[in-house]
């Protein structure tokens, strides 16, 4: 990816979202169809996926209520995995000015990829970039959603196409781009061991959450 | 149906009140230096813990499933540089062919 340009364009960051868009449109596809199994509803589905626009909590929700789980435990889960849209969205903040209707409009379309496109390094993000990539990646979230929800049962069941894995390939994709140096290296392992080990014992979303002590190195000079 | 609908409106008003309570309570002004300092790692560390708890957790529970496998073929995909569709393919294509085979 070709950073080196002083001033990156709205479309910049859409070509630089565009094969993600693709595979976010899949995994949109397959919350469409997991959503008919855990009753959510045609409308409901679109409605969550165009309001949340936030992937894996959408799926957490979704299968916990497929599996027969309560309503409150599907919420907690949902919410608890987005509890990481607090330092992400603090992360961002900086780089969206204007007045408040707008800084909260543009927030919105922060979600883990368009996030990370839109890191220029060092901690500061471009919000032509972020604002870009975060409008493609919704089209291709919310439309994919409501395909699937329309295709449904016609696409059969997503395991069996591997795309559970899929997931977490996207993202360890995203990070190659994000790990500079050995410290970047050091606090992605320290967080992905944090996150690892208190799986078994705090609700689902919460490790993630926790993880983010790792950045804690950073306070260290260089 | 009900359910659904309080599903959406709770987590889309929280999700939309924990992306905007950031900007709206600092936006546009510079983070201070030390705090900049963390926030540069922020993307490696949460995406880190995004690819383990997504490959090794089932609910509260670790486990070594084809997820794994998957991701270590996309592991390899990524060590060959090849493109994030193809990373993600890989991946997918190989959980599927574990599960076939299993």
């Amino acid at each position: 990816m070709n950073r080196t340009e002083s001033s990156p364009r709205v479309r910049d960051g859409a070509r630089l979202a565009a094969p993600l868009a693709v595979a976010v449109a899949a995994f949109g596809l397959t919350f469409g169809v997991l959503s008919r199994d855990a009753g959510l509803g045609t409308v409901a589905a679109v409605v969550f996926s165009a309001t949340t626009f936030a992937g894996s909590a959408q799926f957490a929700a979704a299968s916990v209520l497929s599996a027969g789980g309560t309503l409150a435990a599907a919420i907690a889960a949902a919410v608890l995995l987005n509890a990481r849209y607090l330092p992400i969205g603090l992360s961002v903040a900086p780089a969206l000015r204007g007045p408040a209707w707008q800084r909260g409009l543009r927030a919105q379309l922060v979600v883990d990829e368009s996030w990370a496109v839109s890191h220029l390094g060092g901690g500061r993000y471009d919000p032509r970039l972020l604002l870009g990539a975060g409008l493609t990646l919704y089209g291709a979230w919310v439309g994919g959603t409501i395909v699937g929800t329309l295709a449904g049962s016609i696409l059969g069941d997503p395991e069996t196409l591997g795309l559970d894995a899929a997931f977490p390939a996207l993202f360890l994709a995203l990070l190659a781009g994000q790990v500079r140096g050995r410290r970047g290296v050091v606090v992605a392992l320290l967080g992905a061991g944090i996150a690892v080990s208190l799986v078994p014992f705090v609700p689902v979303g919460l490790p993630i959450v926790a993880a983010s002590v790792a950045c804690l190195l950073g306070l260290r000079g260089r | 149906m009900i359910d659904a609908w309080v599903l959406v409106a709770v987590v889309g008003a929280c999700t939309i009140a924990l992306k905007s309570l950031g900007p709206l309570a600092i936006g546009g002004r510079e983070l201070p230096r030390p705090v900049l300092g963390v926030v540069a790692f922020l993307a490696p560390t949460l995406l880190a813990a995004l690819i383990v708890t997504q490959t090794f957790a089932d609910g509260r529970h670790l486990t070594l499933d084809a997820r794994a496998v998957g991701l270590a073929g996309g592991v390899v995909a990524v060590i060959l540089r090849a493109p994030v569709l193809v990373v993600v393919v890989v991946a997918a294509g190989a959980a599927a062919a574990t599960r076939a085979l299993a």
